[in-house]
């Protein structure tokens, strides 16, 4: 069964990177601003939001592949991450095989990468052209590679895009099972709004700033939603519910939850009082899943 | 041994092949051959400058050639133009400004055509020299930085995050571009040199199931083409510069006839059980 909102055994819970107020300003415009965050060892933390809301420029920004126009972000030192982005086109002109790709950013020993593809399950790929993956052996690929470097704190970016339903469950008991071996901390991003890892322990939705964050609630105390997902996978999906205290309109502007409409959403106002409103755009249905 | 000019030449050209078959990988993974175009056609500007301050050749084609990539690193910040417009003007504009200039430069007897095309069978002792001496550490440079290099080729994101330096990565290989442009005007000629750098390594990609086996296997491709374009070139009594290129294109297209020996990434995978 899983260990949903214990705390995580592994080791003191150290922070490994705390994100205050951050901010990032690029080509004229906000991607992101006002993000506060912090990733834990043994913890996991999911982004959600929609399209263009700045999930991968917070993730980037708390890595430090991105720089923060305002604010601060604090990486422990000597922090070791590893990161799997949210789309890597390799030109078919580089030949790489699986194995080649595991030492992309360091060296390691043949049993260290034949240990990292089992444990991401695909050691029987270790030969192949990367080129010639399919899109679910290619993201356990780049998982085996991130796992490799043992890292402090692993980042995944949408791991479970372009891979079928049954193969998402499975990426994320494999997720589960890296954070309960490793105890590494991860920060991933999640392409779904409603649905996320059920081990997730902070769920922070963006839309340009932070919108909400909460636990999510497990799918297998709804016994409507176990039917829906099955057993095996209400094991490893958890739902996420919104309660914004604001919405942001198709003008641009924000309603509040005592509705009054401004031209901003500023952090401040009205935090998490209301839990009248919710998204109102076309994907952002929180009941009808 | 070295008394003989075609004994230069051949190992001129073979020295410069073993240079640009890692570097024109890079090249070609990056997909940076219209950008090594430029850097080469500013070599031009680079002679006439030399020329009008009495320095080396070699080191005021490296000068050029740097300052042009920097130029494009400056204006591509900038962000007013896209990429490809910056290089057709500055690849352009580098060439015409060259040849203004030597055209102005009535004192001195410029060898356009060696400058162009290339003049392998003048090449000295000395350009020998700088050929090997240059050329090692070109390649030594390579090595150290191989491993940078190719993740910041693959994803710049994942080196960044993971402790590389992808920025350095890149002005280095701009460097060492650089530093190939300088030595290779002589052997090919400025309007050539690309082609030494992608011909082969485009080659090689059939034959190569990995990043270093395509480097090494570029260095060997392009030093047959050498030998078969002097050779062809003292044989049939053509340009020698060119006689490499065609030579090259020879064997790439040799490439593209099927053959057990080609490995594409698909059939590699279908032979497995």
């Amino acid at each position: 069964m899983l260990k949903k909102h214990t705390p995580p055994e592994h080791g003191s819970s150290e922070t490994l990177v705390e994100m205050h107020n951050a901010g990032v300003f690029r080509a004229g415009r906000w991607l992101v601003r006002g993000v506060d965050l912090t990733v834990k060892r043994g913890e996991i933390v999911t982004l959600i939001g929609p399209n263009g809301s700045g999930k991968s420029t917070t993730a980037k920004t708390a890595i430090g592949v991105m720089q923060p126009t305002e604010g601060h972000v604090h990486r422990l030192k000597k922090l070791r991450i590893g990161y799997v982005p949210q789309k890597v086109s390799l030109d078919w002109t580089l030949p790489l095989n699986v194995e080649r790709l595991m030492t992309l950013t360091a060296p390691a020993s043949q049993a260290e990468i034949r240990t990292a593809l089992e444990a991401a399950g695909v050691g029987h790929l270790a030969g192949r052209q990367v080129a010639a993956l399919s899109g679910g052996e290619f993201q356990r690929s780049l998982l085996a590679r991130a796992l490799l470097r043992k890292p402090d704190l692993l980042v995944l970016d949408e791991p479970v895009q372009g891979v079928d339903f049954t193969g998402e469950v499975a990426l994320y008991e494999l997720i589960r099972d890296i954070r309960d071996r490793t105890g590494c901390g991860i920060l991933m991003i999640s392409h779904d709004l409603h649905i996320v890892m059920a081990d997730t322990d902070t769920v922070i939705c963006l839309n340009g700033h932070v919108c909400c964050r909460g636990a999510p609630q497990s799918v297998m105390e709804s016994p409507e939603y176990n039917r829906l997902f099955g057993a095996r996978a209400a094991q490893s999906l958890a739902v996420y519910s919104h309660h914004h205290d604001h919405t942001h309109l198709a003008d641009g502007r924000v309603r509040h939850a005592d509705g009054t409409i401004t031209e901003h959403c500023h952090p401040e106002d009205g935090h998490h009082h209301g839990d009248h409103d919710h998204h109102t755009g076309g994907e952002e249905k929180p009941d009808a899943r | 041994m070295l008394d003989d000019f075609f004994t230069r030449a051949l190992l001129a050209g073979v020295g410069l092949a073993l240079v640009a078959g890692p570097l024109g990988c890079f090249v070609v993974w990056r997909r940076m051959a219209y950008f090594g175009d430029t850097m080469a056609h500013s070599a031009l500007l680079g002679v006439a400058l030399s020329l009008v301050m009495e320095i080396n050749l070699m080191a005021g084609v490296f000068l050029v050639a740097t300052l042009a990539s920097l130029a494009l690193l400056f204006l591509e910040r900038r962000g007013s133009l896209s990429t490809d417009a910056l290089l057709g003007i500055l690849s352009h504009s580098t060439l015409a400004l060259g040849l203004v200039m030597v055209a102005f430069m009535t004192w001195v007897r410029v060898d356009l055509m060696g400058f162009l095309f290339g003049d392998i069978l003048a090449v000295s002792k000395l350009d020998i020299a700088f050929i090997y001496g240059g050329g090692a550490i070109v390649l030594a440079l390579l090595v150290l930085l191989w491993r940078p290099l190719l993740a910041a080729t693959v994803n710049t994101d994942i080196a960044r995050a993971e402790g590389l330096n992808p920025e350095r990565s890149r002005v280095i290989f701009m460097l060492l571009m650089a530093a190939v442009i300088a030595i290779a005007m002589k052997i090919v000629g400025i309007l050539l040199i690309t082609s030494l750098l992608i011909i082969p390594a485009a080659t090689a990609r059939r034959f190569s199931s990995g990043p270093e086996m395509m480097a090494v296997l570029a260095s060997a491709i392009g030093a047959l083409a050498v030998l078969g374009g002097l050779f062809g070139s003292l044989e049939f009594d053509t340009p020698s510069g060119p006689s490499i290129v065609v030579a090259a294109l020879v064997l790439f297209l040799l490439s593209l006839i099927p053959s057990p020996l080609a490995k594409t990434p698909d059939r590699a995978t279908e032979n497995r059980p």
